[in-house]
């Protein structure tokens, strides 16, 4: 049921580029040129769900978001 | 007043300053709004297909509605603050005909059942609110709004009228984007769910309580009834704000203001985050989404910007994007550094100069054009409201419209139309640009 994965999310506000969600899932995550993250609105993959959350409690603003479901809430990116 | 005939929005204004009540009633009734059923005028709302004209479309029935359900008692804001620079329609609109604003405002507090409302109108817009607080008084004085309008200046700056900025500003704090969601209909002034519509939209909402969704179709088009402002600038002998049945031809319009299309450059239509057309595309279009759509664009706000004939449409996107550049409010990295690369990279661009300090990889890395295109597509979506998003479009927009003369350029540097001074206007930064910084 990949639907009812989480799916990532950036507080862009919040966000000031530390880069450490791209260090610590660079499976989902890449930088752009100016060492902010790029990020889709897909749920993520089953195995990378923890990854994901432990890369979200690692970001020294708590910019980056897991959120479940509706994806209403979420804007992708690319 | 007759279905068919324009103005209906403008049919009261009067130019020396707002029409007062008395004039109001006379030219358009409804002596009490009381009178108005309020689950009637909501379904008349939709009936009509009325959507917001603050540039987003959202079907206005819809809005009315949900902010309605909550469990607490909603807010309702009348937007007003209009900060787009080439847009004066809303201005006008208040300083004209400001009951029939109050009016529509008013219906939508009894149609949600709000408890407080809030008229948001631009700080540098005197006459605007010089008319709204006589006809304020005059409306406390004749009993005629059951809950009290808050008056709001609004600091200019291009994002500060964004719903989020709007909310946070009422909340005490500055007039910058917010982080969403909670998005204001669900969580918004003092938490509670906030209805936030333009004040065009309102006015029509006033129309629609007083004739009905047949009345408000009689004009424009099937799939978008009714009529809206335009404001008409550029390239004309007689610009201004007018009054459009939805659906009338771009060249029709653009004649009656004393221009013509063949002799333009193009048309910047919907504002700043608005989509350029070229002449050919231009005479083609009506002005209503079906026909807009499959050009990539939309009447957004209603600007209906002409490109003189002797301008350089490089070197005047160029401006705008510097400016809006330097409109962001400056919190969300991709937006504030991204936009401003992209300026960077145009202004390349447009001097000839290909061998700039571009970030750009691989074989074509001294192309400040591909760069352009690909921080086009890895900047939207990524701020806390849609201004990179809007900033974006009208770049994708111009490179596409005018590929040739970016090409150009890039080629053999700027040309003699590019000194040429701005066609439209770019005022000095906005107070929510100094206030975050």
């Amino acid at each position: 049921m990949r639907g009812e994965q989480p799916r990532l999310r950036v507080d862009p506000i919040a966000c000031t580029a530390h880069g450490l969600c791209a260090e610590l899932l660079p499976e989902r995550v890449r930088l752009d040129d100016w060492g902010y993250p790029l990020v889709d609105g897909e749920p993520l993959e089953p195995e990378l769900v923890a990854h994901a959350r432990r890369a979200a409690a690692a970001c020294p603003t708590l910019a980056l978001k897991l959120e479940a479901g509706a994806r209403a809430t979420t804007r992708s990116t690319r | 007043m007759s279905a068919a005939a324009l103005p209906r929005l403008l049919a009261g204004a009067d130019p020396r300053g707002g029409a007062t009540l008395r004039a109001h009633l006379d030219c358009h009734g409804l002596e009490t709004l009381a009178a108005v059923e309020p689950s009637w005028l909501v379904e008349q709302v939709e009936r009509a297909g009325l959507r917001g004209r603050g540039g987003a479309a959202f079907p206005t029935a819809t809005k009315l509605a949900v902010v309605g359900r909550g469990r607490r008692r909603p807010v309702v804001v009348a937007n007003g603050s209009e900060g787009e620079p080439a847009s004066a329609k809303d201005a006008t609109l208040l300083a004209q005909v400001p009951h029939l604003v109050l009016d529509g405002l008013a219906l939508a507090v009894a149609a949600t059942g709000a408890g407080s409302a809030y008229l948001c109108v631009a700080a540098g817009a005197a006459a605007a609110r010089d008319a709204l607080a006589g006809a304020l008084a005059e409306r406390a004085a004749a009993g005629r709004d059951a809950v009290a309008v808050e008056l709001v200046a609004v600091p200019d700056g291009y994002v500060s009228g964004e719903e989020s900025a709007l909310v946070q500003l009422l909340n005490g704090g500055r007039a910058v984007p917010t982080a969403v969601p909670p998005r204001p209909f669900e969580r918004g002034v003092g938490g509670r769910p906030t209805l936030i519509q333009n004040v065009e939209t309102l006015a029509h909402v006033a129309l629609i309580a007083r004739h009905g969704a047949d009345w408000h179709g009689a004009i424009g088009t099937p799939h978008e009834p009714g009529s809206a402002l335009v404001t008409l600038r550029g390239a004309v002998a007689r610009p201004g704000v007018r009054e459009i049945a939805l659906g009338t031809s771009l060249e029709s319009l653009v004649a009656h203001g004393g221009g013509e299309l063949a002799r333009s450059r193009g048309v910047l239509l919907g504002g700043y985050f608005g989509t350029w057309l070229n002449p050919d595309t231009a005479r083609r279009v009506t002005l209503d989404a079906e026909s807009l759509r499959p050009h990539g664009a939309s009447l957004g706000c209603g600007v209906v910007a002409v490109l003189p004939e002797d301008a350089c449409p490089v070197a005047e996107t160029v401006r705008i994007v510097r400016w809006l550049a330097g409109e962001s409010a400056g919190q969300c990295g991709p937006c504030v550094l991204g936009l401003a690369a992209i300026a960077d990279a145009l202004e390349q661009v447009a001097d000839g100069r290909t061998r700039g300090r571009g970030v750009g990889r691989g074989r074509r890395a001294d192309d400040p054009l591909a760069r352009v295109r690909r921080w086009c597509g890895e900047v939207a979506g990524r701020g806390a409201c849609r201004h990179p998003d809007g900033a974006v479009r009208l770049v994708a927009s111009a490179l596409k419209t005018f590929d040739a003369d970016f090409e150009d350029h890039l080629r053999h540097g700027r040309c003699g139309a590019c000194a040429r001074p701005s066609s439209f206007p770019l005022p000095p930064p906005g107070d929510a640009l100094e206030a975050a910084a």
